[in-house]
Formats: C-alpha cells, sequence, structure tokens
C-alpha cells in the first residue's frame, strides 16, 4: 500500500504513482504478449489504460486498508502491492504463484497486503468489501474497504444490495466504478437507462463523485476525500472513474464494435500520458521521468523471467485448500 | 454419555429454542462470533428462533436488509478480516436467492487464494417440507450444496444434536451450512443448563440411534423420527432394524454405515426431497461402489416424490416418505 505525505503536488508522490502505473502496463503488456503466444490458460481481462484508477486510489489507501476487485483486476493487487513476480507465476499456473496456482489471472488475491482479491462473477465482491467494512466497524480499527468493479456491474443485484447495506450500516467503504463505457461488448447507453452512474449514490444515501479517471492525481483527490469521510464514520461514497479499456474485453475480442477514432482520442489521454505531464508541471525533468519508465520495465521483465523458470504445481496439489484439513 | 456429564444438571427445551440457546453459547464464548440476518435481532426471527440476543450482544448482531447476496457476501468479508460470523437465511428455499454467493465465493474461497485465508462462516437456514409453507418454502434444500466442494452440511435432527452440531460449526474453520428443519421446532429434548463444551456434537460423525441387526436404515431430521417410528413397529414383527442418523452429509461417516452393514447387510435410506442427485442416492452408489461385499440385497432408497412440495396437508403428507412407508420397504428387504 503506498502512503505518502497529504497534498498531492509532491514530487516523490508522482514519481511512485508513475513507477507503479508503468509497472502495470508493463505487466499488461507481457500478458497479453503470453497469450498470442499460447503460455497462459483460459482467457484474460486487461488493465492497460485503466491504471490511474487503481493506483490513485490505492494511494489514498494505508495500512489495514483492504480492496476487492473484478476479473479485469492485476493492476487493482498490483497497485496495493503485491508482488510482480507472484502475480505472473499465478497466471503461468506455478505453484509460487499468489494463490498456488488454484485462481489464474481471474483470482488475483494477496492477502499480506489487503488485496482481498479479484473475484470473476461480475458484483461478487461488493458484498465481500461490505463485509470487510463490517469487520472494521464491530472491531473498532477504522480500516477502509476500496470495492472495484465496472460499469456493467451496476446492473447486478449486489450492486443494489452492497450499496443499501453500506449506506444503512454506514460502513467504511469506497465503491468504485471503473467506468471504461463497455459492460463486455455493449455500450454503457445500450444497457443503462441512467447513465449518471455517479447520481446512483444518492439512492444509497452516499455522495456519488465522477472523477477524471485517467488523471492519477484527480483520482487519489477523491479517494483520499471518500477515504476520510470513511473513515470519520461518515459512511460509504460511489466513486465514478472515467477511462477506457484500451483491449478489448478479453483475449478473444478485437474491440470492433468501438466506434472509429474512439480508441485513437483515448489514447491521446493515455493516463500515462497525463501523469507525466502532471511530474513535468511539478518539475520532474524528462529524464527522470524516462528512468522510472525504464527502470519498471526492467523489474516487470526480470519478475516474468522468474515466473516462467518456476515449477508447476505437483498435481497432487489439487486437493490442497479445498477444507482446512485436507 | 459419560458419568461426568449424566452428572451436570440439564434443561428441556425444544428444537426451535435451542437454536437461540447455541448461538447465544457462542456469542458468549467467542467475541469474534457475529450474527446477521433479516429480522433476527429486534424481532428475534421469523420463527422466534433468536429472540434476546440482540438485546443481550447488542451490535455484533444485526439486523439486515432483505439482501441474501449481500448477507452471504458481508458474512465472507467479515470472516476475511477474523470474524466469525453466522448468518441467517430465513428459509434454506431462498438459497436459491444467494447461490452464487454460496457456491462460488463461500465454498472456493479458500481454493481460489491457495490457502490464504479460512472463511469460518456459518450459514444457518430453515429447511424441509411438513409444516405447510408451499412449494417455495419447504423444500429440502441440503441436497442442492452436495456436488459443491469447500461446504460442510450439517442437519442435526434432535434437539443435543441441535445444540452441539450448531456450536461446532460455528467453532469450524471452513464454511458450514446448518439446516434447521422447520417441521421438528416442537421437538423436546435436554441440553446443559450451563454453557458446556462436553455437548459440542463434532461434525461428521454418525448417531447410530437404536441397534439392530437385520437391517440398516439410514435417515436424518424429519426423516430420522419416521424411522425411529417404523424400527418400534418392526420390532413389534419381529424384525430389527438398526437406525443411523448420519447428523452431517458432508464429510459423510461411511465407516458407521459400513460397520452397521457389515452386522445387517442390508440397506435402506430415507431422504427428504427428490430421489435423484441426493445424499441418499450418493450414499447408495458409494455403499455400492467400495462395500459391495457387504450386502446381501440391493439397497432401496425411499424419497420425497419428485415433485415441487405441495401445499395441501393431503397433497404435501403424502409426498413424504413415512413410517408406514418405511415398514414396508424394510419388510420387502428382509424377505428378499
Amino acid at each position: 500500500m503506498t502512503t505518502e505525505p497529504a497534498g498531492s503536488g509532491d514530487r516523490t508522490g508522482i514519481v511512485d504513482l508513475l513507477r507503479r502505473m508503468h509497472e502495470i502496463r508493463f505487466f499488461e503488456d507481457t500478458v497479453k504478449d503470453w497469450f498470442s503466444r499460447a503460455l497462459v490458460r483460459g482467457s484474460t481481462h486487461l488493465y492497460q489504460g485503466q491504471e490511474a484508477v487503481a493506483v490513485g486510489v490505492t494511494a489514498a489507501l494505508g495500512p489495514g486498508d483492504t480492496t476487492t476487485c473484478t476479473y479485469r483486476g492485476h493492476g487493482t493487487v498490483l497497485a496495493q502491492g503485491a508482488p510482480l513476480d507472484r502475480a505472473f507465476g499465478e497466471i503461468l499456473g506455478k505453484a509460487e504463484g499468489l494463490c498456488a496456482g488454484k485462481g489464474g489471472s481471474m483470482h488475483l488475491t494477496d492477502l499480506g497486503v489487503g488485496a482481498l482479491g479479484s473475484f470473476a462473477i461480475v458484483g461478487a465482491h461488493l458484498p465481500i468489501s461490505a463485509g470487510a467494512a463490517w469487520a472494521a466497524q464491530v472491531q473498532g480499527t477504522g480500516a477502509v474497504s476500496a470495492s472495484f468493479f465496472g460499469d456493467g456491474a451496476v446492473n447486478i443485484g449486489t450492486f443494489h444490495e452492497s450499496l443499501n447495506l453500506a449506506g444503512v450500516w454506514k460502513l467504511p467503504v469506497v465503491f468504485v466504478i471503473e467506468n471504461n463505457l463497455y459492460g463486455e461488448y455493449s455500450p454503457v447507453s445500450t444497457t443503462t437507462a441512467n447513465t449518471d452512474l455517479a447520481g446512483r449514490g444518492a439512492s444509497y444515501g452516499m455522495p456519488g463523485v465522477r472523477v477524471d479517471g485517467n488523471d492519477v492525481l484527480a483520482v487519489r483527490e477523491a479517494a483520499r476525500t471518500a477515504v476520510r469521510r470513511a473513515r470519520d464514520g461518515q459512511g460509504p461514497t460511489l466513486l465514478e472513474a472515467m477511462t477506457y479499456r484500451q483491449s478489448g474485453h478479453s483475449r478473444s475480442d478485437p474491440g470492433a464494435y468501438r466506434p472509429a477514432g474512439e480508441l485513437e482520442s483515448w489514447l491521446a489521454r493515455d493516463p500515462l500520458l497525463v501523469a507525466e505531464r502532471s511530474a513535468r508541471e511539478l518539475g520532474v525533468s524528462q529524464e527522470a521521468l524516462d528512468q522510472v519508465r525504464e527502470r519498471a520495465e526492467a523489474e516487470v521483465a526480470e519478475a516474468a523471467a522468474r515466473a516462467q523458470a518456476w515449477k508447476d504445481p505437483e498435481p497432487d496439489a489439487r486437493f490442497d485448500h479445498v477444507w482446512m484439513a485436507r | 454419555m459419560t458419568d461426568t456429564l449424566a452428572s451436570r444438571p440439564l434443561v428441556q427445551m425444544n428444537y426451535r429454542k435451542v437454536i437461540g440457546r447455541a448461538l447465544a453459547d457462542e456469542l458468549a464464548h467467542d467475541p469474534r462470533v457475529v450474527f446477521l440476518g433479516e429480522d433476527v435481532g429486534e424481532a428475534g426471527g421469523a420463527f422466534k428462533t433468536t429472540a434476546g440476543l440482540k438485546e443481550r450482544f447488542g451490535d455484533r448482531v444485526r439486523d439486515t436488509p432483505i439482501s441474501e447476496q449481500a448477507i452471504i457476501g458481508t458474512a465472507v468479508g467479515a470472516s476475511l478480516m477474523g470474524l466469525r460470523p453466522v448468518a441467517e437465511i430465513m428459509f434454506a428455499d431462498f438459497a436459491g436467492v444467494c447461490f452464487d454467493q454460496l457456491v462460488n465465493t463461500l465454498a472456493k474461497y479458500r481454493y481460489t487464494s491457495g490457502g490464504q485465508a479460512s472463511v469460518p462462516v456459518t450459514v444457518r437456514m430453515a429447511n424441509g417440507a411438513g409444516a405447510g409453507f408451499g412449494p417455495q418454502h419447504s423444500q429440502a434444500a441440503e441436497n442442492w450444496f452436495l456436488n459443491i466442494p469447500g461446504l460442510k452440511i450439517v442437519v442435526p435432527g434432535t434437539v443435543p444434536d441441535m445444540y452441539g452440531l450448531l456450536r461446532s460449526a460455528v467453532r469450524d474453520d471452513d464454511p458450514v451450512l446448518v439446516f434447521e428443519h422447520k417441521n421438528l421446532f416442537t421437538v423436546k429434548g435436554e441440553v446443559p443448563a450451563e454453557p458446556d463444551d462436553a455437548h459440542l456434537v463434532p461434525i461428521g460423525v454418525a448417531d447410530v440411534v437404536r441397534e439392530g441387526g437385520d437391517v440398516t436404515v439410514v435417515a436424518t431430521q424429519q426423516m430420522r423420527h419416521r424411522a425411529q417410528e417404523a424400527a418400534a413397529l418392526l420390532a413389534d414383527r419381529g424384525v430389527s432394524a438398526e437406525v443411523i442418523d448420519p447428523r452431517t452429509l458432508v464429510p459423510f461417516d461411511l465407516a458407521t454405515v459400513a460397520a452397521s452393514l457389515d452386522k445387517t447387510s442390508r440397506l435402506v435410506v430415507v431422504q427428504e426431497g427428490p430421489p435423484d442427485g441426493g445424499w441418499g442416492a450418493s450414499l447408495i452408489s458409494t455403499v455400492c461402489t467400495q462395500h459391495f461385499e457387504l450386502l446381501d440385497a440391493a439397497p432401496v432408497l425411499l424419497a420425497s416424490d419428485p415433485t415441487p412440495v405441495p401445499y395441501a396437508g393431503v397433497l404435501e403428507q403424502a409426498s413424504l416418505p413415512d413410517a408406514a412407508r418405511i415398514v414396508a420397504a424394510v419388510e420387502q428387504l428382509v424377505r428378499y
């Protein structure tokens, strides 16, 4: 988890945020490459383009705070501090993967850093964050839980049930909609009657805040307000971060349904470009920015190489972890 | 029972009230235990099983909105942070509303995370037919969960078993589904007057309810009582039936059933709920594939009719195995 001095203007802060965003970008580029070479099984859901959301929100969290996220969750779990190599290892199904090869791409989990997990059923994790927040309330720990989900999840029952429960119990949760404009292949407007998703907060007695999800400093600022509110016992917040999924929904999706020019206009507002611009405005040199990117690239490559060298699980390991006692 | 246990004072209580008693004892025993569900607090539960808990344990007992998915998911999330939640689903039939949370989240969290956490959640549900609640409030829902690895399933049929198994469930580090048969709410039995760990009933251990040598009758909950009734009638006719109540369906105590078959060589399973895909069919399959040498005759499965549970008393009773059908099945089997 990232903890920083208050105020969004310090140089080390933006550099740290950029480093994490680069790591996630290189991580996802690597996973995409592995998929194209059939090194990874099943499906995967990539996060390129949305890095500012996970990095900005987790930067507002502190020790003891938790997150839950979706099957497009590599970025969130890494942003919270999960090790790159063990995340790669899980996606490769290795014994040393975060989940011992039991979960794969859609289930990255690292309780050690407060990442309660990636959940592969749309919306299933919203009540998990509510429960973590309830525990914080019962135990008086002051911990906050942030739940990340896509625009598609606002139409599933757990969204309603969890936001309502959190609202009525005043739970310390931050609900983060990553509005990337598409639920799987369908544009939001074709599936959602009221596309003012942040506005739904009012239905559950909580503030609804829309933020530029490609601007990591703006995301962090909005998240800080929400986290502070949660920690102070004032209850949950619904954040809607406007962003864009640069890859398709999953590896089988080239994204052909997107209107011409849409991808290009979002690429021009790539969260990495936006963050680098912010850094330059804060006085960080281009040379320093290049070093951050190059170092992230090297660290990701080293982690990938380590993970690829790890062993597959023993076949007998499939019987582990069903029950406490095997 | 040992002398030590027998010397401690017992009180009589019915099956409905012992649920609240077991919960109270666990809430008192462990500050990590919390309890949530619809109308479980201020109202004391739809069946008044949990009356008084809110007053005694305050904020650790929470009334929820009518939101079964949130109830189970919230319990799971709280368990990951060190609590030991007990969640009530008012009627077991409503497990359908939160089936995803039960089978995809609760059952699999430990596995998908590679064993990073235990998920010590207890889910209590009012189960079963016979009380006239109609097709959507009367199912024997335990059978829905049999092929979901990761969920323990207990089906107490008596007051001491409810007391001891519910307390064991709350203490178990795996998820446990506890089915409370609502047609047994008025059944009476004895439990210790004061909280007493000696009365915990271990999960996964069957109870030989009645010893016998001619036939083994395996039954749970309401059917266990009907099997006992049948065994008494059979004794009058010179047939000695051994009655076994598994009490836990997952993990199943096959050894106790096999030991009984070693004596009797004949098996009748009485299962509430339609015959296909239930624990009775599973048990017969397991016995046939693993202990065929013990059998002298084909096992018999008596189950509810393969229909929804009807409302009218005549229809509902006709749809369920009763003592007369058990007697008839046993008499035919012992003649084989």
